[in-house]
């Protein structure tokens, strides 16, 4: 009852949230969002319990089921596993994180939260999910909710500019999905019997070799890896699938931003992981290498691209390109069955999803300072700043812990997350780590060079009454960075639940 | 049940009921004083209902033949019938506060109970004869009712068009039922596929042409490339409530009765299979790129209309080579009729505003309407959980399982393309500040009607907004229903 209750709380949430009763807008500003921070915070509660009842068997837990479509072989089935459960929290942690922050509602309060917390529902969903078609329903409906909050309460240098960026993050991931759909049709034509069930298709394999002939199955399978993979480069996004990305990020508000990164990017590596390491291991090992190279250029392109960058947010969204590129390393390592040692790929494989979480962590936070920034400034250009050091304290603190968090500093969950994956990606392409390291040494350049521009030097005379963070600004970004410094420190507690599934993965 | 002497009336009960309740309406409506005209929707929906309550009869009975083998008792005929009729009744509540300035108001509710008549003896038929029937009854009512707005040249263009093509393409199809009637000796689809089938060659050329004739009516019915072309200026011109009755009705008969007719056809004759696909990759193409151009909200639906019509082609090229062919045709059309009319509910209680541009603002004038036709866009895109995205799954699948697999593909391609002008009508509901004519709530088009007679329009709107999202939660209930459904013979 757990994980459904996680999935139903925050949708009645924003139902009722939708149909609030208007009293004097200040008031309702403030009722509206207490009342969304409860219901987002349930499943965050929901979840922390799961975690305490996680087991780590390796396999699906917690599992919860029941009769949908039985004629289509679909189920409601939701559960966790090693891979799901951190995600999960994850999504519920910066749900909760951006439904509190101040940002400007352009008055429509009810619709925000309301859009909020339906698209967190959908968010835990498809990491919940342990049914194809469920979650294909959640992975779309995840795609509307952020098309409508980037359309509305985007910002610009023209109205239809954030319309503009909306249409076309929802033209480009819907196109991947649907090349998800129709792999997802081909995955499920050739289960026997038909099912939706992922762990009913994990145990049958049906794109084997054993059930299509030749190695790693035929054209079948190819055709149904690359239909996924589609799906999950766009929303990762790789190269030279990204181009939906920045313009997404920038215009959309800060708390929506933080959502789009530190969450619906997620679910393209999860996707990776959890569909096609786990039920086509043989033709996923096939692509394996070209994903690696995939990979690294991702790495290096989008550090080289957010160094160029001269506009604060835009920075920040190329960094999530090059870190999502550490991720598909260390799955890239992992897929790979005949070089390398077992221990090496789960290494990389638990290295990827701490990448996830960490990146999530750090990134979420780092979107949100650049909302308070954008709050007090109107602007994100790095050449407006300068000095700021002096005047607020705590924003320079805390976006310093970030940007070292983000370039990998040691003592931080960055560091964790990136050796493991170039460790483990040693053992596996030891070029292709070679070459990614050259992301984090140009990451540290723009991230150095980012908190001199913003913080160090003269203070420009307008930002002579810079305002300081808010109480609420600073818990917030404490609770997030916090987290970043204890992983960092202290990894164990995350490391064990992502290696009881990433171990049996690997082992397959 | 193919009794050979003696007319099973029985079988045709609810054909009866609806026959007996138009000719009613229409003695109503020549009869009743102007003040008591209203009585003649009521009647129309009692004739409605009676019909329905009789095939859901039909539908615990078995599937079979009757009237020696020309009528179709099979589920497929029996849902579609019941799908019409759920249609109609929608249109009857959408209808009412559309027409009630027109001097003719009684005798359009006959007009549109024979259109349905048409489309359902269409759902049924499993004879030539009875095709034909069914294809001129329903474009005969069809015409007249496009054309109802007497005074409008836009309708009567619409009327002239629709009516235009229908004659050239229904003078083609009687052409190819007699040189059908010619090869096979007899009418009946039944006998006529063992007739076809012992024909060497299967018959050869005079086959192909035949069955080609043939199938260019029922192309225009369902409103395929390339007899499509009346289905835009329908849905612009025509009044609403038709329009949303049009582009929906004759569709679902015809499909039905097209795959009855794909059955029999020899595959050597007629490559069906092949020209089924075709037709469905360019008809879903041509619906989607025009639709992409248009300012006109009815006239985009229209193109829309088309291009659905293309991805229920899809099921028809499976047939007999996966089991999700047909109940995803019938799960789709469903799905597609319900949203249909939920987006021409919409416009009708938005009367005269067709611009894309006085859309603009909608969710905050009125966001319960702005909500009903974001369900019914994205059902017509195709967005899980409603009922849109089962029905294309379905029919995806289909495709894919009868070795349709790059016409799959197209149809993805097309769906991503699809978004582009739902999202131009529907960004700018959500985002765009409330237009004019909206924020100032100018009626266009005479003064509102008095709110009990809008309250029906209102009602129509919401039941077929809730019917696209219950068929898509409760998906299974369908499904399992049209599981074990048959096209005889």
């Amino acid at each position: 009852m757990l994980l459904t209750l996680s999935l139903v709380v925050p949708l009645a949430g924003a139902v009722l949230v939708a149909v609030w009763p208007r009293r004097t807008p200040e008031r309702d500003a403030r009722t509206l969002r207490a009342v969304a921070a409860v219901f987002a915070a349930v499943p965050l509660v929901l979840l922390a319990a799961a975690w305490a009842r996680f087991q780590g068997t390796g396999g699906f837990e917690q599992v919860e089921h029941a009769a949908w479509i039985p004629s289509l072989g679909v189920g409601y089935t939701v559960g966790v596993d090693g891979f799901s459960l951190p995600l999960a929290a994850l999504t519920a942690l910066l749900f909760v994180a951006s439904i509190v922050y101040p940002v400007d509602r352009k008055g429509r309060e009810r619709e925000y939260y309301a859009l909020f917390l339906f698209l967190e529902a959908v968010s835990l969903g498809v990491f919940l999910a342990l049914d194809l078609f469920l979650f294909y329903v959640f992975w779309d409906l995840s795609l509307v909710g952020m098309y409508f909050l980037i359309g509305v309460w985007g910002h610009g240098t023209r109205p239809e500019r954030a319309r503009r960026s909306a249409l076309k993050f929802f033209l480009y991931t819907l196109a991947g999905s649907l090349a998800m759909l129709l792999a997802i049709l081909g995955l499920y034509l050739s289960t026997e019997p038909r099912t939706m069930d992922m762990a009913a298709i994990i145990a049958q394999q049906p794109l084997s070799a054993d059930h299509v002939g030749g190695g790693g199955g035929g054209w079948l399978a190819t055709l149904v890896f690359v239909g996924f993979a589609i799906a999950f480069a766009i929303k990762t996004p790789m190269v030279p699938f990204h181009t939906w990305l920045p313009p997404a990020h920038v215009d959309a508000p800060a708390p929506a931003s933080t959502i789009l990164a530190g969450v619906l990017l997620k679910m393209g590596t999860y996707g990776f992981v959890r569909i096609l390491l786990s039920m086509m291991p043989e033709t996923f090992q096939r692509f394996a290498f070209p994903l690696g190279v995939l990979a690294v250029v991702s790495i290096v392109y989008g550090a080289l691209v957010a160094l160029a960058q001269g506009n604060l947010k835009r920075r920040i969204a190329y960094t999530s390109v090059n870190h999502m590129g550490y991720t598909m390393l260390g799955i890239a390592a992992a897929a790979s069955l005949w070089a390398g040692d077992v221990a090496a790929r789960s290494l990389a494989l638990t290295g990827a999803t701490v990448e996830m979480v960490a990146h999530g962590l750090i990134t979420g936070a780092l979107f949100l300072i650049s909302g308070s920034v954008w709050a007090r400034a109107e602007t994100y250009e790095l050449s407006d700043f300068g000095g700021l050091a002096s005047r607020a304290p705590a924003l320079t603190l805390l976006t310093s812990i970030a940007a070292f968090a983000s370039l990998g500093l040691p003592g931080l969950a960055g560091f964790v997350a990136e050796f493991q994956v170039f460790v483990g990606g040693f053992g596996v392409y030891p070029w292709l780590a070679g070459i990614g390291l050259l992301g984090i040494l140009i990451t540290a350049a723009l991230f150095l060079h980012l908190l001199q521009k913003l913080f160090l030097g003269e203070l420009p005379e307008r930002w002579r009454e810079w305002p300081r963070l808010a109480p609420l600004e600073v818990a917030v970004l404490g609770v997030l960075l916090a987290l970043v410094v204890w992983i960092g420190v202290y990894p164990r507690w995350l490391l064990d639940v992502i290696e009881s599934a990433a171990t049996v993965l690997v082992a397959r | 049940m193919s009794g050979s002497h003696g007319m099973p009336v029985g079988t045709v009960a609810l054909e009866l009921a609806v026959l007996v309740g138009a000719v009613v309406v229409l003695l109503w409506a020549l009869f009743a004083p102007r003040r008591l005209q209203g009585g003649a929707p009521v009647l129309a929906a009692v004739s409605l209902a009676t019909a329905a309550v009789l095939a859901a009869r039909q539908l615990a009975g078995a599937e079979a033949l009757t009237f020696s083998g020309t009528y179709s008792l099979d589920g497929a005929a029996v849902w579609a019938k019941l799908l019409i009729l759920a249609v109609t009744a929608v249109t009857v509540a959408l209808s009412v506060a559309w027409l009630r300035t027109d001097r003719r108001f009684g005798e359009y509710f006959t007009l549109l109970l024979f259109a349905a008549l048409g489309a359902i003896l269409l759902a049924g038929a499993a004879d030539l004869m009875e095709l034909i029937l069914g294809v001129l009854l329903s474009s005969a009512a069809s015409y007249v009712l496009a054309g109802y707005h007497r005074t409008s040249r836009l309708a009567g263009e619409a009327a002239i068009k629709y009516y235009l093509l229908g004659a050239l393409t229904n003078g083609l199809m009687l052409y190819g039922a007699a040189l059908l009637f010619g090869v096979a000796g007899t009418t009946t689809f039944a006998t006529m596929g063992p007739v076809l089938a012992a024909l060497t060659d299967g018959g050869g050329w005079t086959v192909a042409v035949a069955a080609a004739l043939l199938v260019m009516g029922l192309v225009f019915k369902i409103g395929a490339v390339p007899a499509h072309a009346w289905m835009p200026d329908v849905a612009e011109g025509s009044p609403a409530p038709a329009a949303a009755f049009l582009t929906v009705a004759g569709k679902v008969g015809a499909l039905v009765v097209l795959a009855r007719l794909f059955q029999v056809l020899p595959e050597a004759g007629f490559a069906w299979r092949a020209v089924a696909a075709g037709l469905a990759a360019a008809t879903m193409t041509l619906g989607n790129l025009a639709a992409l151009w248009q300012d006109d909200v009815r006239r985009l639906l229209g193109w829309s209309s088309v291009s659905q019509t293309g991805y229920a082609l899809m099921a028809l090229a499976c047939l007999g080579r996966s089991a999700l062919a047909v109940p995803g045709l019938l799960f789709f059309l469903a799905a597609y009729a319900f949203a249909n009319l939920a987006a021409f509910g919409v416009v009708i209680r938005l009367r005269g505003l067709t611009g894309r541009a006085s859309y603009s603002g909608l969710a905050r004038a009125r966001p319960a309407l702005a909500l009903a036709l974001a369900v019914s866009f994205l059902s017509l895109l195709g967005i899980p959980p409603l009922a849109g995205f089962v029905g294309k799954l379905a029919l995806f699948g289909a495709a894919i399982e009868a070795g349709f697999t790059w016409l799959a593909v197209v149809a993805a391609v097309n769906t991503v393309v699809s978004i582009a002008y739902y999202a131009r009508v529907l960004g700018p509901v959500y985002f765009g500040e409330p237009s004019k004519l909206l924020a100032e709530e100018t009626p266009v088009l005479g003064p509102p009607p008095p709110s009990w007679w809008a309250r029906w329009a209102t009602a129509g709107t919401a039941i077929s907004a809730l019917a696209v999202v219950a068929l898509g939660l409760a998906a299974e209930w369908l499904l399992a229903a049209f599981a074990g459904v048959r096209i005889l013979p």
